[in-house]
């Protein structure tokens, strides 16, 4: 991170994200006049109206209107500004996509997207509100860093760093309070290198999001069933830490990933995309939303009734240490 | 302030130059979008040989005058326009279409000189201009933006999103024009959908909106300096145009929206050319 995108907030852990966004975005704007924030009529919900109250003239709220809140952003930084945009991640990854990747990433241009809602963490609202897809929609588009911060703090880490990230980024968060992984910011974040939560030798749980959360206390069930279990929490899906994957394959030959996202094209997609050109043997499973519209509910029921939560987890680590892998004669030449 | 004859003499001279050089290259490239290409080309030519305040040679300089081709179909004749200004050899013109060429049907502005914004999907120009309008006035900058726009994209609705968010900001730094050739890829435009009336629909918006025969440079240019007074608002330049305009057997003719050239049909799209021009 480059010097002054810092941020410091008491108390970020008892946040959510969307508030540690918004209070951060304020202090970077401090820092930097070129950031612009905008949002479609969502200032409140996303809490990018933080910003707002400390700078008017550096806000632009569009109404609602969502494929020119990306157009605009477009022609605010070919004028030199930094745009950061804010709506739900439903109409970021989806509503306006095309103009996302047609105005923003084909020109490589420098705008942030922080989306929230993200996921099913709007469970309550139907199918309409959800997005199980942007992680898909997002990683698919040239040009594009896609984030997906655990927590408050790691949003706050995230947010500053993507200042200094050349090109568009997409910052993936939730709505609500989620219990926050971390407790400290000063664990490295870095875009695009994964963060070990604790190492293991027989299976790795690479997550992202609120997800990680789960990953932890289900390793803590786990070691209790005599499992040593890897965490990774894979806060940046594109650029991807294939070195990380790559290691989690050779020294513990099991993976589960665990994401609050479609099952197909997202963090396990990506995962397995490096597993599979890896030519190694590893025994793998996805877990997250099947390919279906979600039920309505809210989120720590949905997380359970998915089976992304921690007894989820359990079970499906259960199902794949009883599976069989081709052995790999060349263990050696791996490590 | 009004155009001499002498402006006129000189932006006939270029319209008829970049006619023929849309000619040429529909036919170097093997096909292109020429029946915009020809009825956008007085505007262009007006704007970019009278009123821009720009610098091929420095094609970033910040202070320069933004052109968003909003139609980015007309990037072909956008290019032969370029080409000429210098923002680029001209010769390369004869890659149009190529592989590996810079120069595709719809300009990219990370490959193209002069090119301001990357174009061609329908309803994003007036977007990505407002941005560029409200940046100036955030920025303190006096440059002009110009959004060139099609009569057929004005269906889009983020046509019009982008047309309330300008107005609310009165940006009187932006001025779009509409190519109104009344033509659309499968017909005329009033018989697939209902764009009129513009001037009324622009004006309910909150924009002053003007309306010229889009091949007359005295009317085009008045419509522009009267735009650069206009306060409070941003200004629309509805542009009555012939689509395929100065070729005979082309004008107003839909199926000319995109098409390849023989180099019979070349030869007679510029003997056309210049019998228009011969014309007093």
């Amino acid at each position: 991170m480059a010097e002054g995108m810092t941020w410091s907030i008491e108390e970020a852990d008892k946040l959510t994200q969307a508030e540690v966004y918004g209070r951060v975005l304020t202090q970077l704007g401090e820092k930097d006049p070129r950031i612009v924030a905008m949002t479609a009529d969502l200032a409140k919900s996303t809490k990018i109206g933080a910003f707002e109250q400390k700078f008017p003239e550096r806000f632009i709220n569009m109404g609602i209107a969502e494929n020119s809140l990306f157009g605009i952003a477009a022609g605010m930084a070919l004028a030199g500004f930094k745009p950061v945009v804010s709506t739900f991640a439903v109409f970021a990854a989806l509503r306006s996509a095309e103009f996302v990747r047609t105005d923003i990433c084909y020109q490589n241009l420098d705008v942030k997207i922080i989306a929230t809602h993200a996921g099913i963490s709007f469970g309550q609202a139907g199918s309409t509100h959800h997005c199980t897809e942007d992680i898909a929609v997002m990683r698919s588009f040239a040009n594009m860093t896609v984030i997906v911060p655990a927590d408050g703090i790691e949003t706050g880490n995230a947010v500053a760093a993507a200042m200094d990230w050349p090109g568009p980024v997409y910052i993936r968060i939730g709505r609500g309070f989620e219990p926050p992984v971390n407790t400290r910011a000063d664990y490295g974040f870095e875009i695009g290198k994964a963060v070990t939560m604790r190492d293991g030798r027989d299976i790795t749980l690479i997550c992202c999001g609120v997800t990680v959360l789960q990953a932890v206390r289900a390793a803590r069930i786990l070691e209790t069933q005599g499992l040593s279990v890897r965490i990774i929490n894979m806060h940046t899906i594109k650029p991807i830490d294939r070195e990380a994957i790559l290691k989690a394959v050779v020294e513990t030959r099991r993976i589960v990933t665990i994401e609050e996202h479609n099952v197909m094209s997202g963090l396990g997609s990506a995962v397995g995309e490096v597993i599979a050109e890896s030519g190694k043997a590893c025994a793998f499973t996805k877990l997250g939303i099947p390919d279906a519209y979600a039920i309505v509910g809210y989120p720590e029921d949905l997380y359970n009734h998915y089976k992304i939560d921690a007894d989820g987890i359990v079970e499906a680590v259960s199902a794949l240490m009883g599976r069989e892998i081709e052995e790999d004669e060349n263990w050696d030449d791996e490590t | 302030m009004p155009l001499t004859q002498e402006d006129i003499k000189r932006l006939r001279e270029k319209a008829k130059e970049i006619r023929k050089a849309i000619i040429d290259i529909t036919f170097t490239a093997g096909g292109g979008h020429i029946g915009g290409s020809l009825s956008q080309t007085d505007i262009l030519v007006t704007l970019y040989y009278k009123y821009l305040n720009i610098d091929p040679k420095n094609p970033k300089w910040e202070d320069r005058d933004r052109v968003i081709l909003s139609k980015g179909h007309g990037g072909l004749g956008w290019a032969a326009i370029l080409g000429d200004l210098g923002y680029f050899d001209k010769a390369l013109l004869k890659n149009f279409n190529k592989t590996g060429s810079p120069f595709g049907m719809h300009l990219d502005m990370l490959k193209v000189p002069g090119c301001d914004a990357s174009t061609g999907s329908l309803g994003h120009g007036l977007g990505i201009a407002v941005g560029l309008a409200l940046g100036a006035r955030m920025a303190g900058k006096a440059y002009r933006t110009y959004c060139v726009m099609g009569d057929g994209e004005l269906c889009e609705g983020s046509v019009w999103e982008a047309s309330i968010i300008g107005a609310f900001h009165k940006l009187d730094n932006l001025t779009a024009f509409v190519d109104r050739n009344k033509l659309m890829i499968d017909g005329p435009t009033e018989e697939i959908t209902l764009l009129e009336s513009l001037n009324e629909k622009f004006a309910s918006f909150g924009w002053e909106a003007l309306r010229v025969d889009g091949h007359d440079f005295n009317a085009l240019a008045g419509a522009i300096e009267k735009a650069r007074t206009v306060k409070g608002k941003p200004t629309v330049i509805i542009c009555d145009t012939i689509k395929g305009k100065c070729v005979d057997y082309m004008e107003n003719d839909y199926k000319w929206h995109y098409g390849g050239l023989d180099s019979d049909m070349r030869d007679k799209a510029l003997a056309s050319i210049e019998n228009f021009y011969a014309k007093a």
